[in-house]
């Protein structure tokens, strides 16, 4: 053997399917090639073109002096990869995972987007991943990384995220390549080259800048600083009874609660809210909640509001024929000025939310009368499409939203407060004793969510999660374990997690603590 | 005419003597069946196969114009009956499909080919589905070409190699009288590549010269005693030297490398380019191949030419066969031909190298440096470093991400019209309890994953209702099977209905009608929808499966309807009508629907003609975070979406642009009473002036509520 092996700049390409990584693969090979290099790519697409996960595979290496064509690999091979190109950023985690990621080569290049995985989006709480892992993966697995992201660069210039990352590749400057080299690959290409060309030219200049955008994995929540003054003296008033109310610390979340619970119906219930919280933190500072920044307060601020402000019938008329809908709906879906919309909602009232919207005492008595339900249930459990855009179907959510003054009155008004103070009682009873599990009572309220078959699926598990407080009161770590059973419950639906959680905390009894 | 356009790859076909063919693998292979003089292909389309089907289906002029018989098999079954044209005729034919899928399908009529022997060449293209990328169960075809005496080429995965084992396998078929199967792996139907093209040829007999002059010879026919006196000794007398003289003389297989060695690596031609990456890494070939270690390159892997093994072998210590899966097939022949001629040469293979599994270079590289190690370690020189990850695989940063990185398994696409039945199943499961249900092969087998998570068992393709035909005795729950409409024509009506309504099967069968062989790439089948001037099309699945005998069947043409589709299917698990239960459930593959009414729908908004575009959206304010929504759907463009709301702890859902309108998730909503989130927009691009109109009118009066109930209300802004 004469001449010594010269390494073909090796590139992998992880995408789902749909996202275009064979056309990105293309752009490449058809590039290397116009410059006269032999380039060779192949992928395993199979059914993973249907959303799955896949990877692209590409090899580039100037052919001999005497026009010989170089052996090229088929597969990656872990450790030897130059250049990994990741169209999402969990898959730039699968890159590292498979070890195609390598700090003594490989420059990696990856879009910050996320677009969620079944196993993420099918939990009832929060099942996302944590983006800062790759992040941190990446600072030590990678020569070099340039993240960004991709998708929103690449929409924004009314293309795909394939473009995107071409232009990346090319800004990146790791390809033997002028850029002209790669904006002709895709003129050759001919599908959306203009579009394509801006995208490209957005991602290369982004490149080459090379700062990362940060990664979070949510938001950090806003925090709502006080108005000194509204517009109106009733809520000036509720403002100074918040001030008095509550510490500066627990303020902007009680405010935020405040300004729910006031639009969900008045100010008026927005005394009643401002009242519970007062009397919980009354009880905090008995408590000796100074020392531990009235987390009990704080807890209340936020979970007394969205008990306050259930979701029924009179609040999604309310929220779906307000004018700031009509704009976000618009905005959404990005719809231009000349165009005109409609919204179709699909609702499925029951007997349940025509009762708990009559007096209470109605609403319970024919509760009762099940032949009268049943027959009533007939006519009114069914699909229903609302056009809301009409106004017929406006009028009717219009008169139904109309109800709200009369809310106080309603069955289903009742048994929200009757379970409300149920569970404000155990908190404030196990509060003197036991302080975080207090506090944790009060977050288990997360449970209760959605409508119907979910909602009731919710009081299920708040009521299982509930059953343990006894059993935990005397634990000074009782509040981590209630947590720990709330996170327990949102794990699955069918609350199998839930139920494990609760064998172990059984377990406690026979066991001293 | 399936939805998707192959014009571009048509042109390929065209290129002449000299010209430069730049293109994947399996569209060589197509390109060079033309340029073999090639009478007629037919196959069955299938991963990673289904290009050369769907160019060829595109191909009419080119075809007509070289007088080449191109049809959609059926089945693979149907396809390698197909051959049967080459028995008596010097016709060139060639059929392909996914391996060893298709070829269990088609074993009884190649187990009969073979017997009966072939005078034009017989060809048939094994997409090797093996290894990651793959969709059926890890086997190898070597298993059928041993069995039924057909030959095995695995040709060195480059395009000019390849399209050299098209015309080799031809010439190969006809000197042996053998069919001659040629496996492709997927990469290497999928490899980017070139080679230079020749003039296509037309055959030199025609289909027609042979239908106009028909031939009979008792002695090609399979019947005791031909089967038995004739076929069986001719296979062993004249066929197989017949080839092993062809395959030596031709030298089809290769030699690479010095020709004398202490040792030397045999392997199959479709592991030479992960072969010589092992050997670069290792510092034993350069960039063009040439290796210090001497190769002994089986492109054709059946039969093995004992001489040719005992001759690479002899002078050498040791030697490392390179064969990828299991079983050892290969290693067992190589052992027994050097024993016969008592070589005493090592044989080193699976006592090093994996069993099972894709054999990638990094897997090679250490199969090839202990076998170095162990048997001439001076040729590992210095050692240079190897590539490895192994220091940044260990590190606690990247172990963590198991526990980040989610699983992304293939699944339903957006808008897809299966996701809505199997949301149905699911609510029907919520109020009847959990059923046995057999699945069958299909983009709607994703329902075994989450979020469904529904189907026991697959059995194969159109078998789904054959694998429950045990649960047919009085119980409190009815079977149920799935079947796509892929599978019903492939053999389903015969094997999985009929045989349910003879047996008097009490199970309920979905069959799931896209359209569409869809998993496959959307090729047009026989109850497709779609007018196709060169095939016969919509023919009725629910005609079919009444005429061959069953009384209750239920067709539903708008699978969205999830009421409908649940109150079917309860219909059905409760129904007291004998025999088998067949509900057709029928919407159009959505990926296929937007391939057509995409560009139509750009045109039209381009022409200023009024469009209507429907998607659907989550209102943020209701959603509550509970996600059974998702639990019920797995829609691609149904996601999550995290507020900055402090009062709230779950990420919201959320539909993305990429929406298509299906209303698979408002249906879902409304039958499953789950929340009143969920709206469609109607959004409409060029309104005429009476949409204008009326919108203002309605906007004005809404707009008056809207203000007059916004001045009314005290809230903080």
């Amino acid at each position: 053997m004469t001449v010594p092996f010269e390494k073909p700049i090796a590139i992998a390409i992880l995408a789902m399917g749909g996202q275009g990584g064979g056309v990105l693969a293309d752009w490449i090979v058809s590039m290397a090639e116009a410059q006269g290099w032999a380039a060779q790519s192949t992928s395993v697409p199979g059914v993973a073109q249907r959303t799955g996960a896949t990877i692209y595979y590409v090899e580039l290496l100037r052919p001999s002096a005497d026009g010989k064509m170089p052996v090229l690999s088929l597969m990656p091979t872990p450790g030897d990869v130059d250049i990994v190109l990741a169209a999402e950023f969990m898959e730039a985690g699968r890159s590292m995972m498979r070890g195609l990621v390598t700090p003594d080569r490989t420059t990696l290049i990856a879009s910050t987007h996320r677009s969620y995985a079944v196993g993420e989006k099918e939990v009832p709480g929060d099942g996302t991943s944590d983006p800062q892992m790759v992040a941190d993966a990446s600072g030590i697995a990678a020569r070099r990384s340039i993240v960004f992201d991709m998708q929103r660069l690449a929409e924004k210039n009314g293309s795909v995220i394939s473009s995107a990352m071409f232009g990346a590749l090319a800004g990146a400057g790791v390809l033997p390549f002028a850029r002209a080299a790669f904006e002709d690959a895709i003129r050759a290409g001919g599908k959306g080259v203009e579009a394509s060309l801006r995208a490209f030219s957005a991602a290369f200049e982004r490149a080459e800048q090379g700062a990362a955008d940060p990664v979070q994995r949510k938001p950090d929540p806003i925090e709502l600083a006080l108005p000194a003054t509204s517009a109106h003296p009733k809520l000036d008033a509720l403002l100074v009874r918040l001030r008095a109310a509550v510490p500066p610390s627990v303020q902007p979340i009680a405010f935020a609660g405040l300004k729910k619970v006031v639009d969900w119906q008045d100010p008026r219930y927005g005394e009643e809210y401002l009242d519970r919280l007062a009397a919980l933190h009354k009880l905090d500072i008995e408590a000796g909640g100074a020392n531990r920044d009235y987390a009990f307060t704080g807890a209340g601020a936020k979970y007394v509001a969205n008990a306050l402000t259930y979701d029924d019938v009179v609040r999604v008329a309310d929220l779906k024929t307000r004018a700031t809908r009509f704009e976000r709906v618009r905005n959404e879906i990005g719809a231009k000025a000349e165009q005109v919309v409609y919204t179709t909602e699909y609702m499925h009232p029951r007997m349940e939310e025509v009762t708990g919207t009559l007096p209470a005492g109605m609403g319970r008595w024919l509760t009762a009368n099940k032949p009268l339900y049943d027959g009533l249930d007939r006519f009114v459990s069914k699909g229903r499409h609302v056009k809301t855009g009409t106004l017929f179907w406006f009028a009717g959510l219009y008169v139904v939203s109309a109800l709200k003054p009369m809310r106080r009155g309603m069955l289903r008004h009742e048994m929200e407060m009757a379970h409300a103070a149920r569970w404000l009682d155990t908190a404030t009873a196990v509060l003197p004793t036991n302080y975080d599990l207090a506090t944790a009572v009060l977050g288990a309220r997360r449970l209760i969510k959605g409508y119907s078959d979910t909602h009731s699926r919710g009081l299920t598990k708040f009521d299982k999660v509930m059953s343990a407080v006894p059993l935990l009161s005397m634990r000074d770590d009782g509040g981590q374990w209630l947590g720990r059973l709330v996170q327990a419950a949102l794990a699955d639906e069918a609350g199998t997690t839930l139920d494990a959680a609760l064998q172990t905390i059984h377990s406690f009894d026979s066991a001293p603590a | 005419m399936a939805e998707r356009s192959f014009a571009r790859e048509v042109e390929d076909l065209t290129l002449g003597e000299g010209e430069l063919f730049r293109g994947e693998g399996i569209l060589a292979i197509t390109k060079a069946l033309l340029q073999s003089g090639v009478s007629y292909v037919g196959g069955y389309q299938g991963s990673p196969i289904s290009h050369l089907m769907d160019v060829l289906a595109d191909a009419k002029p080119v075809l007509d114009d070289l007088g080449v018989h191109f049809e959609s098999s059926a089945s693979e079954a149907a396809a390698a009956a197909m051959l049967a044209a080459s028995i008596n005729y010097p016709l060139r034919g060639a059929v392909t499909w996914k391996s060893t899928a298709g070829t269990n399908v088609a074993s009884d009529a190649l187990t009969n080919l073979a017997s009966s022997g072939v005078k034009g060449g017989a060809l048939i293209i094994l997409g090797e589905d093996y290894g990651e990328g793959s969709s059926i169960p890890q086997e190898r075809s070597h298993a059928f070409a041993m069995k039924s005496q057909m030959w095995l080429l695995d040709p060195r995965p480059n395009l000019e190699s390849i399209v050299k084992s098209v015309e080799d396998g031809f010439e190969l078929s006809e000197a042996s009288n053998t069919p001659v199967m040629l496996q492709v792996r997927i990469r290497a139907c999928h490899v980017h590549g070139q080679f230079v093209a020749k003039d296509n040829r037309k055959p030199a007999f025609t289909m027609r010269e042979a239908l106009e002059n028909p031939v009979r010879d008792l002695n090609r026919i399979v019947l005791p005693p031909q089967s038995i006196t004739v076929h069986d000794r001719e296979k062993l007398e004249q066929r197989w030297p017949a080839a092993l003289d062809f395959i030596r003389e031709r030298q089809l297989n290769e030699f690479f490398g010095p020709e004398e060695g202490p040792v030397g690596i045999v392997l199959q031609g479709g592991m030479y380019n992960s072969v010589i990456r092992a050997l670069q890494l290792l510092g034993l070939a350069d960039s063009y191949g040439n290796t210090s270690v001497p190769l002994y390159v089986l492109n054709v892997t059946y039969p093995l030419l004992d001489d040719e093994v005992v001759r690479f072998c002899q002078s050498k210590r040791a030697v490392l066969m390179v064969e990828e899966g299991h079983p050892d097939y290969l290693e067992q022949a190589v052992n027994t031909a050097l024993r016969r001629k008592d070589v005493q040469t090592r044989v080193a293979g699976k006592d090093r190298l994996p069993m099972g599994g894709d054999y990638t270079a990094s897997v090679l590289m250490k199969g090839i440096q202990s076998f170095l190690d162990e048997f001439e370690p001076q040729m590992l020189g210095n050692r240079p470093p190897l590539p490895s990850a192994e220091a940044v695989l260990g590190s606690p940063e990247v172990k963590a991400l198991a526990e980040a990185v989610p699983a992304r398994p293939a699944g339903f696409c957006t808008g897809c019209p299966e996701r809505p039945i199997f949301a149905a199943m699911k609510l029907v499961e919520k109020e009847l309890g959990q059923h046995h249900i057999s699945a069958d092969i299909g983009c709607h087998l994703f329902s075994i994953l989450p979020p469904f998570n529904i189907g026991g068992s697959t059995m194969g393709y159109g078998l789904g209702p054959a694998s429950a035909s045990a649960f047919n005795v009085p119980a409190g729950k009815r079977p149920i099977s799935v079947m796509g409409d892929g599978g019903f024509w492939h053999n389903g009506l015969n094997t999985s209905v009929g045989n349910a309504v003879y047996n008097k099967h009490d199970g309920v069968i979905m069959i799931v009608d896209n359209h569409y062989s869809a998993a496959t790439g959307g090729q047009d089948i026989l109850s497709s929808r779609a007018e196709n001037p060169l095939r016969s099309t919509n023919n009725s699945i629910t005609k079919a499966v009444q005429g061959i005998g069953a009384k209750w069947v239920r067709q539903i043409d708008r699978t969205y309807d999830v009421s409908k589709m649940r109150d079917t299917l309860k219909a059905a698990l409760t129904s007291d009508v004998e025999g088998p239960k067949v509900i057709v459930a029928s919407s159009e593959c959505m990926l296929n629907k937007q391939r057509r009414e995409k560009p139509l729908f750009s045109k039209g908004v381009k022409d200023g003609k009024r469009m209507v575009r429907q998607r659907f959206g989550v209102d943020e304010d209701t959603c509550t975070g509970d996600h059974a929504c998702i639990r019920l759907s797995g829609c691609p463009s149904l996601s999550l979406k995290h507020l900055d709301d402090p009062l709230r702890d779950d990420p919201v859902a959320s539909i993305d642009n990429t929406c298509v309108g299906c209303g698979n998730c408002g249906e879902v909503s409304e039958a499953a009473v789950l929340c009143p989130s969920f709206y469609r927009a109607d959004i409409i691009y060029n309104p005429t002036r009476l949409d204008r109109v009326v919108a203002r009118l309605r906007g004005a009066v809404i707009g008056f509520l809207q203000r007059r109930r916004a001045a009314r209300r005290v809230a903080f802004a």
